[in-house]
């Protein structure tokens, strides 16, 4: 509930707007309750026999009643969606801005880190999906509450003890009912929730083994283990099917007992003189309508529990502490050639976790190449997160040095650091656009003369010549349309393009062939030129040239024990 | 998705029984929304004639009645719905996994997708068996019913709801036809949309790197933005459809109750009719307006039948019919002539027209680049690939059968296979050994872990979650004793020893090369010391310019 607080407070530009779709709303279905009330007194009055002049009034007022009802709604509807645009906009640019900061997230396993796939893909779902807070929670509620309010007035004032009577029912049929509703659905969700994860892991189970399962003839005894499993599950929900009705029925007795109520303590008010019997109808059918309006929350609270799911989910990302803090007041960048200085450094992912690096020290000097060697696991793309200030270190130093001083990177803002260092990352993030607007990321003002020059040293020029769009072509959903071969090295053009003076190269020839591999490998050490190059890899044998190698080993760096002239 | 798609009773029997209920339950509904309008009006009349309490004490007692068969009924729709719905879910599961598994890998289902779709999916059926159809089968049963009643009371208000309600559903699909195209525009723009943000968010940290990561928020406001703008202007017309019926439900209540007033007045009607009347027209037009609001509940679960119904009829592989496979013991062959498959979104087919014989006892290395199509030939072997074109020809015994015509099962009962990433079940060594042979006993199963080089590996020990307990070469070795243990006439080696240690790979390789005395043996790799062992060398897709295409990881 606080998460869902929180939320409905990042939304601010819809504000205005929803306030309106409330109040028109609440008109909407005051229309109808007006329809209802009027009609009532009218018939009530009309069985006296009066004359016509004087239902003008009454009969005017049924026609503008029954006039107005669907034109509010549909101001409504669109005031309504209009904010909830507004509002998503608003939540989707508070959560790049605040992702820009806490990128890459703190999580417990190496590579995720850095990639974090699935937790911002479930968290961009849950954004979306926080869009219906506003018009299909939080409008109806709200224009339902004044509506309900009005009701119990226009029916206290009449008769005292029935309007008490249906303000108790909305109450119920409000908050009551859901909230019967949503217990019985988490009890059966605790007991189902198991068995669907349960089932979920079986069927990926089979479905990954399909071919051995066909091949070796083992299919049928799978699907029918599979079964039992879903036996189970279908057992448990028919089990819990009892509780799912409370809520409804709750519900369903509230309105009819603010009905019943109405005639009860109507009919008593008429037979003291408290209440002119043209007024009963309206104390009876009023309630009919107020709950009308009031069953429309059902689906309402039903979203809420996933709702507040959601919410919490995006508001962990936000609360998760930055990976690397800025500093107050950031230093200069010294000047030219630049090299970097690394002494005990520690760092970890976690916060409350084991340091993955325990001690690194590391001199890289302007124009060197290094090979960082090590198995997976051992903190090679910490080290490389440490480097570029993505991650700050929990103990040690990061230096860059200058040709007039050194400054502690921690006192340098992390855009300047990332100006004078780049990097390639191990699956480096290719944008579902063109080629050309994959590689200009790195450089938006780059001419198509340095683009031509950076593809021409990725080795890409003669492969996108042959494209009948050129760099025009689409490269599909998370470089889909490409090769890995291909992927790799639209990265490594666009690390090139990008221009920095140290570029830190992350696992570049992860899942590609051997021979792939090795002219990729090959590629990279010839086209950075002059450049100051850091390999993070665990194939030093693709890099033969380079003489520097570092093997990093349970978090800290020894100089390759092999003599360097032997590879 | 119609309302009711025939496909949902046909492939979810349980849907029949539910939808009978439904129906019952609707009747019954109809009928106490009728004697509840009856009471009240008969009670309000009698007051306002000048009659007290004690008058109404049987009316109450009705009333009471009523409402409690209301709420008897509520609970009652809302548990037998969630157990049909759990009953129907469970059909639908079955047959989806089944389908899904023997699709094959041409199929556009993905595994997540379809595990996915099995639970949280399916699940989201719950809506539409709970809410969306039964709200449908009322908004018909309710208002002839209604109506029907009223005939008795008023005609001139069964006339005017007659004319008013056919116009609701009329007035909605025209205007439903109108914004249809849009409709489907403004849901590709707000896919596009979604997907540009996931795209953004998912891309952040390398924006970031590269100091672009600031701008996105001001860019994605942008995009946000515009979408607003023209998803509005689509708007104002599609809620037309909405308000065509909030406008006509309530106004023609509103011209019933004028009619009736005036008629009062003249005395042509008495109070309880006109109150009758004035309770039950709304009720006519109620389900019906309803039914838009429980669709929401219902969307995602009728997208995800749609989902699997596509799946449920993706058309299977083609099998063929001859069970009496050809003996490969018997002087067996196995002939690839020309054999060529194409991929979609990829121009050049791998394989590009392969020729290869393969003899009982002997070893057949097949190398390439990655990309030429290795392990697509293989799984044309297997048969769970058809070739664009070319041929396969089994022979053996004398006989000489397309693979095309043989059945896939009595065909795999030849095979025994090992592919690049071998995937072993959650369970023990054994079992997983087992599988190709599940009548083999502990000795058989010990005898093919020490032939693979697991003499020291227990048996009996977990493998973990897709073999995650093993390392990548142990799971290799695993899988090729599950080959040993086959004792199958054909056996396809996919990468048998990459990834393994020099040491490892020759006792692997010793394992191929007694296997080979009996059997004919086709093995992809690049290893120098696989081809050293081989009896022939095909190397297909040499043609540098189209291999570009990652393998299979």
């Amino acid at each position: 509930m606080t998460a869902l607080r929180w939320v409905l407070r990042l939304g601010r530009t819809g504000r205005g707007r929803l306030a309106l779709a409330i109040l028109l709303g609440a008109l909407a279905s005051g229309a109808a309750i007006g329809l209802a009330a009027t009609s009532a007194w009218l018939i009530s009055r009309a069985s006296q026999h009066p004359p016509v002049l004087h239902l003008m009034v009454a009969i005017v007022a049924v026609r503008a009643f029954g006039l107005a009802r669907g034109v509010l709604r549909y101001g409504e509807r669109l005031t309504g969606h209009d904010a909830s645009f507004r509002t998503l906009g608003d939540l989707r640019v508070a959560t790049v801005a605040r992702l820009e900061q806490v990128l890459p997230i703190r999580t417990d396993v190496e590579h995720t880190a850095l990639g974090a796939g699935d937790l911002l893909s479930r968290s961009v779902h849950d954004i979306d999906s926080l869009q219906d807070l506003w018009v299909r929670v939080v409008l109806p509620y709200s224009s339902a509450a004044l509506v309900g309010a009005g009701a119990v007035v226009l029916v206290g004032v009449l008769v005292p003890a029935a309007g008490v009577a249906l303000a108790v029912s909305l109450l119920a049929a409000a908050l009551l009912a859901p909230a019967v509703s949503a217990r019985a659905g988490r009890l059966a969700e605790a007991r189902l929730a198991p068995l669907r994860a349960e089932y979920r892991t079986a069927v990926l189970d089979l479905l990954d083994g399909a071919t051995e399962l066909a091949v070796y003839g083992a299919m049928p005894a799978r699907l029918e283990e599979l079964d039992r499993c879903d036996n189970a599950m279908t057992t448990a929900e028919a089990r819990s099917a009892a509780a799912s009705g409370y809520g409804a029925a709750l519900a369903t007795l509230a309105a009819g007992a603010a009905v019943w109520a109405g005639l009860w303590f109507g009919t008593d008010a008429v037979r003291t003189g408290a209440l002119n019997a043209v007024s009963l109808a309206i104390v009876v059918l009023v309630p009919i309508a107020v709950h009308e309006v009031f069953a429309g929350l059902a689906p309402a609270a039903h979203q809420l529990p996933a709702l507040a799911t959601a919410a919490q989910r995006v508001r962990d990302i936000f609360q998760k502490p930055p990976s690397a803090l800025e500093p107050v007041t950031p230093k200069l960048l010294p000047a030219a050639p630049f090299g970097l200085r690394v002494r005990d450094l520690h760092a970890r992912w976690l916060l409350d976790g084991p340091d993955v690096l325990r001690g690194v020290d590391l001199e890289i000097r302007p124009g060197s190449q290094t090979l960082i060697v090590g198995p997976s696991g051992s903190g090679k793309s910490t080290l490389a997160a440490v480097l570029l200030r993505l991650l700050d270190p929990t103990g040690g130093t990061v230096e860059l040095t200058g040709s007039d001083h050194a400054t502690r990177i921690d006192q340098l803002a992390g855009d300047d650091v990332r100006r004078v260092i780049g990097w390639c990352a191990q699956d480096a993030y290719i944008f579902d656009s063109t080629i050309e607007a994959n590689l200009r990321l790195a450089r938006p003002e780059a001419s198509a003369d340095e683009l031509t020059e950076a593809l021409r040293r990725a080795r890409l020029d003669s492969w996108i010549a042959s494209l009948p769009g050129g760099l025009q072509t689409m490269v599909g959903e998370h470089g889909g349309h490409l090769s890995g071969g291909q992927r790799q090295r639209l990265a490594l053009a666009r690390t090139l393009l990008a221009d920095r003076p140290i570029m830190i190269f992350d696992e570049p020839t992860e899942h590609l062939d051997e021979a792939t591999a090795a002219e990729l490998a090959d590629d990279i050490l010839h086209a950075t030129g002059d450049a100051t190059v850091i390999v993070v890899t665990h194939r030093p044998e693709l890099f033969p040239t380079v003489t520097t190698t570092l093997r990093l080993e349970q978090g800290s760096l020894c100089r390759a024990a092999t003599d360097d002239g032997s590879r | 998705m119609k309302p009711l798609d025939p496909r949902l009773l046909r492939y979810a029997k349980a849907t029949r029984a539910h939808l009978a209920v439904v129906v019952v339950l609707g009747l019954c509904t109809a009928a106490l929304v009728i004697v509840q309008a009856e009471l009240l009006s008969r009670g309000i009349a009698r007051v306002v004639d000048g009659g007290n309490r004690g008058a109404l004490t049987s009316i109450l007692t009705g009333l009471a009645l009523v409402i409690a068969g209301r709420m008897v009924i509520a609970w009652f729709h809302d548990s037998s719905a969630q157990r049909s719905a759990a009953r129907i879910k469970s059909q639908l599961r079955s047959q989806l996994v089944a389908r899904a598994a023997s699709l094959g890998p041409d199929a556009t289902a993905t595994r997540t997708e379809v595990a996915t779709l099995t639970t949280r999916g399916v699940d989201a059926l719950d809506g539409y068996f709970g809410q969306y159809l039964p709200q449908l089968v009322l908004a018909v049963i309710v208002p002839v019913a209604v109506m029907v009643r009223l005939l008795a009371a008023d005609v001139t208000a069964v006339v005017i709801i007659v004319i008013t309600l056919p116009l609701i559903p009329v007035f909605m699909i025209l205007v439903g036809r109108a914004t249809e195209a849009s409709n489907a525009k403004r849901w590709e723009a707000l896919a596009r949309l979604s997907h540009h943000f996931l795209d953004v968010v998912s891309g952040l940290q390398t924006l970031k790197v590269f100091g672009r990561a600031k701008a996105q928020a001001e860019s994605v406001r942008h995009t946000t933005d515009r979408y607003r703008v023209s998803t509005m202007a689509t708007l104002r017309i599609a809620f037309l459809s909405s308000l065509v019926l909030e406008l006509l439900a309530t106004l023609s209540v509103a011209l019933v109750a004028v009619s009736i007033g005036l008629r009062l007045v003249d005395g042509g009607l008495d109070l309880r009719t006109g109150l009758l009347v004035i309770i039950l027209a709304p009720e006519a037009y109620l389900p019906l307006r309803q039914v838009g609001a429980r669709y929401h509940a219902a969307a995602d679960g009728i997208a995800a039948a749609d989902r699997a119904f596509t799946i449920l009829e993706a058309p299977l592989p083609a099998n063929g019919a001859v069970t009496d496979v050809p003996d490969l013991r018997d002087g067996g062959a196995v002939s690839i002539v020309g054999v060529v498959v194409t991929h979609p979104g990829r121009p050049a087919p791998a394989p590009a027209a392969t020729d290869l014989t393969a003899t009982l006892g002997e070893i057949v290395v097949i190398t390439g680049p990655s990309g030429a199509g290795k392990t697509t030939l293989l799984s044309v072997l297997l048969g769970a690939r058809r070739p664009d074109s070319g041929m396969v020809t089994i022979s053996g015994g004398g006989r000489h059968v397309p693979l095309s015509e043989i059945d896939l099962t009595a065909w795999r009962a030849q095979l025994a296979w090992v592919d690049q990433t071998p995937y072993l079940f959650d369970g023990t060594v054994a079992e997983n050994v087992r599988l190709s042979r599940p009548d083999a006993d502990d000795t058989a199963v010990r005898g093919a872990l020490d032939q693979c080089g697991l003499a020291s590996m227990d048996a009996d020990a977990q493998v973990g979650a897709t073999g995650r307990s093993l390392s990548a070469g142990e799971r290799r070795r695993v899988a090729m004793a599950r080959a040993v243990l086959r004792d199958a006439p054909l056996v396809l080696l996919d990468e048998p020893t990459a990834g393994l240690d020099a040491d490892s790979e020759r006792e692997v390789l010793q394992t191929v090369q007694a296997l080979a005395a009996r059997c004919i043996v086709i093995m992809v790799s690049h290893r120098p010391a696989a081809i050293a062992i081989a009896h022939q060398v095909v190397e297909i897709g040499t043609a540098r310019t189209t291999a570009e295409e990652a393998v299979p990881a």
